[in-house]
């Protein structure tokens, strides 16, 4: 296709907010998109932003379905904080989103969709596109329906088929906007409708449609030059949280021999790994389908008792019915993984939203003393690497452990460099041999592990379970010493994992005006907003944990080596009571949001500037 | 007895009971019907013939529940009903053990329902031993799921309100392959229902009639009682005349569509006229009716009331699957699914 005789504006980063009507198939032309831009070099990440109704009310405002994409030539952390193209299929979208629209932003949308009904559904008193409201902004009117329609026409489509392709309009559009070829989208096309060759034939017209379309109209003055990134060489593709995280699930049951079995029951937002898992069949995963989230687990525990890597996955909710098999996990002290991708409590709460609501829930949500290894993954292709070692310090250490990701890190998707399984180290937990001198509680003295002894190996017969045994031998006993002895060897063995962990690391300089803590999903958007206030000449550093229990050793120094230190999570403040009871000595203040979304670098660096400013 | 045949691997030697004594004291109370199937289960495993490496035992929380300690093979006791989700792991991880589920009523029937119905509708292959004692021992004597409508028990002074559960109807319901029903006091026929358990592929449930001497005790006098128990009880074989009473003169026919006590000899009956008992038949129908049987009217139906092969087991499909998905598939590890797809240089 021709360009038109447009000016070419080179940016450097750009985001990009999909969003319409939840059947609109926005997530796909968002996904597309994504695809494209990788493929062309750029990094880049993504979160979709959806209701929780399958398909709510047409036409209003709970339900729209939004997919935001970040992209640039530089190193990308986020999805980004507002964008500057917002796509807008329809006016409930349009009223949603405008705020996530910076000031002078493209809005994109379907004129043909602002007839009064409509406009009415989502709440607008008038017609925006008329009454000067969006005088800010460059408004781009679409009108996507007609020409949907007419581009298909040929194909003689009843009007309700030929509407489906209408997101192939918008793309169409976007991609001559960015100069970004339509190759990809034709394959995954041809790929996906194989059987349907009408339907392959009506979404390349309309795309190629909505890219004339572009060509053509006033409105776009100038495309838009996004160069490929300068990120490490090598192959990449593109992944999100959750899918890391079964693959690194994966990748951990590879490398230890151990075969990874999955008891689980679904729940938002972490289906997908349970989806994702039982994929994999070819590879020998075993997914169990539990009736609850109790079977879910204990399966898991019987699976690991039977040598499996036993995984269950979950989201708050189902943890809270885990706890008291998560109990039984540490006192039988079997190697189970935990994954919990956190949403918005408490209760059913905001299912397809993010939250960090859960950590105090992972440390301490059981009866008795019952410590596990937690750590929590940092981005989308963190899991990947999170959940391997939360499998590996599970096995090796003989400890039940949780993995705390998020909504917003499950569902969003990162440029992931692939890695070579051979670069990884080998997992060896600590099997028992046939017909050796096993004592189910004997442990290894530098790990205080225990052995884990299969059965159907000769000469390991033993009994195991949820009552306390005694120190070695692992008879059933209720003696009050050994009791003791037995909670603070769980705890001690718990502690001991510090001495393999990294130490913290600063982002920064080793000591100035503040430090920024921050823990899980959202290194990102806290890495980006420190990034700016030290470009802006700030002493401003960035811990941020991945390891919660045990912290790693030097975290004392770490909080101690700067003036201020500023807790921020999607909590309440979770975190930093774990760190004040562990720190009693150091002052830290706190920033917290507890509204389902993930912070943004504004309101972040303004928070930071303010605390420097405090007296 | 016949065969069994599957994969677990078997003992080379001749194993005895010894074999399988724990050096554990056992903590039931004297008299506690638990002690029976402990005996009948180190009895009959010397016959089932597997290495005894590949038993595993399972239990959830009861008095029963202890079980697992006092059986010298692999073992887990577990939390309050969640044995069977706990040994479904174990079971589908490595099939080739051979997991034993023992377990209470409160255990299987309360709080562990879910557990219990959905893993007789998967038919893992497992065999589970239900305690029944229709109380809750451990605990101290509250009412059960399977108590009699008005049981007088400490937290039902002036008798239960609710109706109980038949755990038969219970694993019909749910699609069950295997149900057998079994006495404490008679330890023969336990130790041969507990054989076809281990013989059959699928999820097997052996109820026992427990007497629980310290808050239920004579639970189940009624039938068990030795003037009556002939009269009162039929045991079905596979094959065999449902016929029945301390004379033998009495048998089960079908009416209709109902079964109904006969007597031989009256009114024209002869044996011609009773019900052959065929555990393996698909159709539960005649099953549910047998499982169903209680006084006054009818005989209490022991001995294995269903053993069919009515489908595949869960470990069997998921090996079935694994096998025929990995043959077909270009993907044969980690950095295979890595580089698949949609991938790119920079
Ligand atoms: C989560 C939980 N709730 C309650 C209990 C208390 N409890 C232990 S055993 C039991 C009932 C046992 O009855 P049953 O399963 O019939 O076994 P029995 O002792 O009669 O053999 C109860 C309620 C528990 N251990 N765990
Ligand atoms: S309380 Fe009842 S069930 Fe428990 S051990 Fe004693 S007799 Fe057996
Ligand atoms: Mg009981």
């Amino acid at each position: 296709m021709a360009a038109k005789d447009s000016k070419v504006v080179e940016m450097e980063e750009v985001v990009i907010r999909f969003s319409g009507d939840s059947g609109d198939g926005m997530q796909l032309t968002g996904t597309l998109f994504s695809d494209t831009a990788a493929l062309s070099g750029n990094d880049l990440s993504t979160f979709p932003d959806f209701p929780a109704e399958i398909r709510a009310p047409q036409n209003t405002v709970a339900g729209v379905s939004g997919f935001q994409l970040h992209f640039g030539s530089s190193k990308i952390h986020t999805s980004g904080d507002l964008c500057d193209v917002l796509v807008a299929m329809n006016p409930a979208s349009l009223k949603s989103n405008l705020k996530h629209a910076k000031k002078g932003a493209t809005i994109i949308t379907d004129i043909d969709n602002y007839e009064p009904k409509i406009l009415e559904k989502a709440g607008f008193a008038s017609n925006p596109l008329e009454d000067g409201s969006l005088g800010d902004y460059t408004l781009v009117k679409a009108p996507i329906r007609k020409l949907t329609r007419e581009a298909v026409a040929e194909l003689g489509l009843d009007a309700k088929t030929a509407d489906k392709s209408k997101n192939m309009f918008a793309l169409g559009l976007l991609f001559y906007m960015f100069n970004k070829e339509l190759d990809h989208t034709f394959h995954f096309l041809e790929k996906k409708f194989a059987k349907k060759p009408v339907v392959i034939e009506a979404n390349k017209l309309v795309l190629k449609a909505g890219y004339i379309f572009g060509e053509n109209v006033e409105a776009i003055k100038s495309t838009i030059e996004v160069k490929p990134a300068s990120i490490e060489k090598g192959k990449y593709r593109n992944i999100t949280g959750n899918t890391a995280t079964a693959w690194g699930l994966m990748a951990a049951s590879e490398k230890s021999g151990r075969k990874l079995f999955l008891g689980s029951y679904p729940i938002t937002p972490a289906t997908e790994i349970l989806m994702e898992l039982s994929k994999h069949r070819n590879l020998g995963v075993k997914t169990f389908q539990a009736e609850d989230e109790i079977a879910g687990v204990t399966s898991a525990i019987g699976a690991c008792f039977a040598g499996s890597m036993g995984v269950t996955t979950t989201s708050g909710p189902g943890l809270s019915l885990k706890s008291e098999a998560l109990g039984l996990a540490v006192i039988t002290e079997l190697p189970l993984v935990v994954v919990n991708v956190q949403r918005g409590g408490p209760s059913t709460g905001l299912p397809t939203k993010s939250e960090q609501g859960d950590l105090l829930q992972a440390l301490y949500g059981r009866n008795g003393e019952a410590p596990m290894f937690i750590m929590a993954a940092a981005s989308p292709v963190d899991c990947f690497y999170a959940a391997f070692e939360t499998a590996q310090i599970a096995m090796e250490h003989m400890t039940p452990s949780i993995l705390l990701t998020d909504g917003y890190i499950g569902f969003g998707s990162e440029l992931f460099r692939i890695p070579k399984m051979a670069d990884f180290p080998e997992i060896k937990p600590p099997i028992a041999a046939p017909n050796s001198d096993f004592k189910p509680y004997a442990r290894d003295p530098e790990t205080l592990a225990r052995q884990w002894a299969l059965p159907g190996t000769e000469g390991l017969r033993h009994r195991i379970g949820g009552l306390e045994k005694s120190d070695v031998y692992g008879q059933v006993s209720t003696d009050p010493q050994n009791h003791e002895r037995m909670t603070f060897l769980r705890e001690e063995k718990v502690q001991r994992i510090a001495n393999r962990l990294p130490e913290q690391e600063i982002f920064g300089q080793p000591e100035g005006d503040l430090l920024v803590v921050s823990w899980g999903g959202t290194r990102g958007f806290v890495r980006s907003a420190v990034e700016r206030m030290q470009k802006a000449g700030h002493k401003v550093g960035h811990a941020h944990f991945r390891y919660i229990m045990p912290l790693p050793k030097n975290t004392r120094q770490v909080l101690s080596a700067y003036k201020k230190v500023l807790v921020c999570e999607l909590n309440a403040g979770q975190f930093v009571k774990y760190l004040r009871m562990n720190f009693p000595d150091i002052a830290m203040s706190q920033y917290n949001k507890v509204q389902g979304q993930p912070f943004t670098v504004i309101e972040l660096t303004e928070k930071f500037t303010q605390t420097i400013q405090e007296a | 007895m016949t065969e069994i045949n599957n994969t677990i691997e078997k003992s080379p030697v001749k194993l005895t009971r010894e074999d399988f004594m724990s050096d554990q004291m056992v903590k039931w109370c004297p008299g506690c019907g638990d002690h029976a199937v402990l005996a009948a289960v180190s009895k009959v495993f010397p016959e089932i013939g597997y290495k005894k490496e590949n038993f595993v035992f399972v239990s959830g929380i009861g008095c029963s529940s202890r079980f697992p300690y006092y059986v010298n093979t692999y073992g887990f006791h577990g939390i309050h009903g969640r044995a069977a989700a706990i040994a479904s792991g174990v079971k589908i991880a490595n099939p080739k053990l051979s997991v034993w589920i023992v377990s209470g009523d409160g255990d299987s029937m309360a709080i562990g329902g879910n557990h219990f119905i959905h893993l007789i509708r998967r038919n893992i292959d497992v065999n589970l031993l239900l305690l029944n004692n229709r109380i809750y021992g451990l605990t101290k004597g509250q009412y059960s799921p399977t108590s009699p409508l008005g049981a007088v028990t400490k937290t039902s002074p002036y008798g239960t309100i609710e109706h109980p559960f038949n755990p038969g109807e219970l694993v019909l319901g749910a699609q069950g392959t295997f149900y057998a029903r079994a006495l404490d006091v008679n330890p023969k026929l336990m130790t041969e229902i507990m054989f076809e358990a281990a013989r059959h592929d699928g999820t097997s449930v052996v109820e026992v009639l427990q007497n629980c001497v310290i808050f239920n005790d004579g639970a189940y006098d009624e039938i068990t009682d030795k003037t009556v128990r002939e009269e009162r009880t039929i045991t079905l074989r596979a094959g065999e005349k449902m016929i029945f009473g301390a004379k033998r003169d009495k048998g089960i026919r079908l009416n209709g569509t109902s079964l109904e006590v006969v007597t031989l000899g009256e009114n024209g009956i002869t044996e011609d006229d009773l019900l052959v008992h065929d555990p393996y038949q698909t159709d539960p129908g005649i099953h549910l009716m047998l499982a169903k049987m209680a006084g006054p009217d009818f005989p209490v139906a022991l001995g294995v009331i269903r053993a069919a092969k009515a489908y595949a087991t869960y470990d069997d499909l998921m090996e079935e699957q694994i096998a025929s998905i990995s043959a077909k598939s270009k993907i044969h590890c980690m950095d295979d699914l890595l580089n698949s797809g949609d991938t790119w240089m920079i």
